[in-house]
């Protein structure tokens, strides 16, 4: 059964502490609130943890955010384990997130976890051996009108195929980073078969849309 | 204020009044889980659901505020068809274990699937299932019962003061759980078996050893602390099988401290159940009447002056008459009932009880504690002082030699008497604060006057109380917080020195120096037994601790449970006990034995029986009569001046698990106490 997955204790560091850089985000993010409100900052100091510490939040750092808070260490514990996007044991150093909510999996999100099967060997919630990559199933990112997508790190990559798909995954493998956004080569969430209103009009020295 | 129709009855509640609650005032039953009227509302578990009229779906009427011409229906298809689909839902996921589960026969979830239930369920899926928790040696998880109703986080956030408890996770993964399962830190960690509307958490020392129907219930009062809290003994044979709380709104509400509640298996450990007489150095079995010829051959030839009685921690009331009364026709000034040493001044009842009450606390607006850990000494009191501080309308200063954590904020003053005299003499900052609180409390700790400037420090505290308006019209701030179940009861009947009598500094000084021959011991395990000498010692308890080493002759007594007896709580609040079981062997109840022993010593006593004692008990002090009631003390001079050191002041109990013979006897308690001492490491349990 499925259920909060926290690393076990020799996974565990030690300790936990911000960087001079990070900590002054976090001075940032607390002073965004009133006098002892400080708590409301939690999330945005649990997401800059996660990301100074290899994309996984270890308790050491919900003590030590508890600590700079003034919460008891179970409050930020509960906030860490209830939203999906903090990671409490170490994943892989490329996280690949699948949506399979619906509109992707009907428009062929099956298809992406087979790629990320055949290119990493490994099935969704695993970590390749290596401890290059770990795979998961996520629920709705909101990018139905590109679906099926993935999201790496704080990217959408849209439109996939399972050859794209395996195309993003290799190039990633080599180090790469590939241009985010749509695969099939549309821009933003254009109609599929290309512009269906406004064909006509092209105003002097505005060729399109950006693509993000 | 609001008038609502509920079922065609029209209440008119208090504003701020919950729909539920509005409906119990019109006779209504409202099923719940979540709700509990001590906590804070969750609105979780939806079981309280009723129809509002001209509201589009049924409310839950817990959460919802009682408003103005509200219709109210909980009797139609439609509440009734919720409470179905709610329960449904609820045992989706609770497995159908109610045959070993310790809670079956009085759990809400069974009473209420009976009554609300439909009876059959429509899911074919398979139960989720989930890893048990660590959660102490005292709490026993299942959490696979758990349905998230999260009693147990809020009592713990709110009235335990110690946040550990939480739920992790969500949907269907949400889980109950301590900080990566963590004993609990609290003394009152018991009350979440009480609270838990299903078998989650029960009491691990219960596990599995009896079902709640074959029980014997028997009412009567906790002498573990002085709090005297309300608890009920459930026994099954002779065996006390648990403890459970008993609602007295003025002494523990519905709360009890982990003592309380799980020292019990001391009453079955470490039992004397026979008398026995030091023979050539060693205790040999003896019978009644041997032990009896005993002590009274050692007697023979004594002067009233060489004999000496010390009664103990758990002593009733009862047999301190007794003995009291038997000292004097012995002609012995040397009694006390003071073991701890506290110059206590036994002449004013204002100046040695908690004159405010415990509920008086929640009046307060300004507390000094002084020379206390009240969290270790009274864990319910300090419940109470936590209950008024987060109410934030009051202000709390504290002296003595640690900061403990007392799960409230409180301001430390100081470690000793200088303090203390500051604030009497109006010097502090703090002077200011009592003076201009309409409801001020002083609270004095035995570890205060437990040493030699006792006497002084406690007319320090006297001169604060009288300078800073402690004691007014209608009020009386001045609290003596005591650690002991006996110790108020022996002051009320002046078992204390009497004309020219030794206290238990003077009598352990003169057993040393052999002017005391003789000394009984009734129930007194905590004086320093080096310091007997080579007196003859009668040791007249339950169980085999320091007094029985030291003792010459043991005459088992009966424990707290095992007699009618009366206790008198640090309030002045008088409590009669009830036999639960009886006391094991040859023990025998310990008036009976001090009045069957006045005999062979050729001075009997005049009572033959528990009503003629109690009426020589009213002659003693008339309050007596007043059972369960405050009688108010009148406010007279206690305390003498003098010079006080700067020796710091040290709380009077060091372990709170560990306090008397009984907890000492106990296995859970001993465990407890190495877990909050952190010797040992917590065993985790059955996960992974």
């Amino acid at each position: 059964m499925s259920g909060v997955h926290i690393a076990p204790p020799e996974q565990q560091p030690a300790s936990f502490a911000f960087t001079a850089e990070n900590l002054e985000l976090a001075k940032q993010h607390i002073a965004k609130y009133p006098a002892g409100r400080q708590q409301s900052a939690v999330m945005p100091l649990l997401d800059i943890a996660q990301r100074q510490h290899d994309n996984w939040v270890p308790q050491a750092a919900i003590r030590y955010i508890a600590e700079m808070l003034g919460m008891a260490t179970i409050r930020v514990l509960e906030v860490a384990s209830f939203y999906t996007m903090y990671n409490l044991a170490p994943v892989g150093k490329h996280f690949v997130q699948v949506c399979t909510t619906t509109p992707c999996w009907l428009a062929g999100s099956d298809k992406v976890l087979s790629a990320c099967k055949k290119h990493l060997g490994i099935n969704p919630g695993e970590t390749t051996p290596d401890g290059q990559f770990t795979v998961i199933e996520v629920e709705c990112l909101g990018a139905c009108v590109n679906a099926p997508m993935l999201q790496y790190g704080d990217d959408f990559y849209e439109d996939l195929t399972e050859e794209s798909t395996g195309k993003v995954l290799e190039a990633l493998k080599r180090g790469e980073r590939p241009k985010p956004g749509p695969q099939s080569g549309r821009l933003s969430s254009e109609p599929l078969g290309g512009a269906t209103t406004l064909t006509t009009f092209n105003p002097a020295g505005n060729a399109g849309g950006g693509d993000d | 204020m609001p008038t609502l129709t509920i079922d065609g009855i029209q209440v008119t509640v208090e504003p701020g009044t919950t729909v539920l609650q509005a409906c119990e005032l019109a006779g209504k039953e409202i099923p719940r889980f979540c709700y509990h009227e001590r906590l804070t509302i969750a609105g979780n578990c939806r079981m309280c659901l009723v129809e509002q009229e001209k509201a589009p779906k049924p409310i839950a009427s817990c959460a919802m505020p009682a408003a103005d011409n509200m219709v109210i229906k909980t009797d139609t298809p439609l509440v009734k068809k919720a409470r179905e689909g709610v329960m449904e839902f609820l045992l989706i996921n609770h497995p159908l274990d109610c045959p070993i589960c310790d809670q079956g026969g009085e759990c809400d979830l069974q009473d209420q699937s009976m009554g609300y239930g439909k009876g059959a369920s429509r899911y074919d899926e398979n139960k989720r299932a989930v890893n048990d928790k660590y959660m102490g040696p005292l709490v026993a998880t299942t959490m696979t019962r758990c349905i998230h109703c999260t009693r147990c986080v809020r009592f713990a956030q709110e009235v335990a003061g110690v946040p550990e408890l939480g739920a992790i996770g969500r949907g269907e993964d949400m889980q109950i759980t301590t900080y990566l399962e963590q004993a609990m830190t609290s003394e009152l960690s018991g009350n979440v078996i009480d609270l838990c509307p299903v078998g989650a958490l029960t009491s691990k020392p219960y596990a599995f050893t009896a079902r709640s129907w074959e029980l014997r219930k028997t009412e009567t009062i906790d002498a573990m602390d002085a709090v005297g809290a309300n608890i009920r003994v459930d026994v099954r044979g002779r065996e006390v099988m648990r403890v459970l709380p008993r609602v007295n709104e003025d002494v523990n509400e519905e709360w009890l401290s982990d003592k309380s509640r799980f020292a019990y298996d001391g009453l079955r450990a470490r039992r004397l159940d026979r008398p026995y007489v030091r023979k050539a150095g060693k205790l040999q079995e003896a019978t009644w009447p041997e032990a009896f010829a005993a002590v009274a051959g050692a007697f023979k030839g004594l002067q009233g002056s060489q004999i000496a009685a010390i009664a103990g921690d758990l002593a009733c009331a009862e047999s301190m008459t007794a003995l009291k009364d038997l000292m004097e026709k012995l002609g012995s000034p040397n009694l006390d009932c003071r073991q701890d040493g506290a110059k206590i001044d036994a002449s004013t009842r204002a100046g040695y009880i908690f004159n405010s009450g415990i509920a008086g606390i929640e009046e307060a607006d300004a507390i000094l504690i002084v020379g206390s850990n009240p969290r270790r000494e009274a864990a319910l009191i300090n419940a109470r002082i936590r209950k008024r501080s987060l109410t934030g309308k009051v202000k709390i200063a504290l002296i003595g030699n640690e900061q403990p954590v007392l799960t409230y904020k409180y301001d430390y003053l100081g470690a000793g008497a200088a303090t203390l005299k500051d604030i009497a003499e109006g010097r502090h900052a703090f002077a200011e604060v009592l003076k201009t609180a309409q409801k001020p409390v002083l609270i004095l700790g035995q570890g205060a006057l437990a040493r030699a400037d006792g006497a002084a420090v406690l007319a320090l505290a006297k001169q604060a109380a009288d300078g800073l308006g402690l004691v007014k019209d209608g009020w009386n701030g001045f609290n003596m917080l005591h650690t002991a179940a006996a110790r108020v009861g022996g002051l009320d009947l002046g078992f204390v020195p009497g004309q020219g009598g030794k206290d238990v500094t003077g009598i352990l000084a003169a057993a040393q120096s052999g002017e005391i021959k003789a000394v009984y011991l009734l129930g007194a395990d905590e004086i320093d037994m080096s310091k007997l000498g080579s007196a003859f010692v009668i040791y007249q308890g339950s169980h085999g601790d320091a007094g029985a080493k030291r003792a010459d002759v043991i005459l088992p007594g009966a424990a707290y449970v095992e007699k009618d007896a009366t206790w008198v709580n640090t309030e002045g609040r008088v409590q009669l006990g009830r036999r639960a079981a009886a006391p094991p062997g040859d023990a025998r109840e310990d008036w009976s034995i001090i009045r069957a022993l006045s005999e062979p010593l050729g001075h009997k006593l005049p009572y033959d029986n528990l009503g003629m004692l109690r009426r020589r008990m009213l002659q003693l002090a008339p309050h007596f009569a007043a059972v369960d009631k405050l009688t108010p003390a009148a406010w007279g001079a206690f305390g003498t001046a003098g010079t006080v050191t700067d020796a710091p002041f040290v709380s009077a109990v060091a372990d709170f698990y560990l306090t008397n013979p009984i907890a000492r006897a106990s296995a859970t308690m001993a465990e407890c106490s190495a877990i909050a001492r952190g010797i040992t490491q917590p065993k985790t349990g059955t996960h992974d």
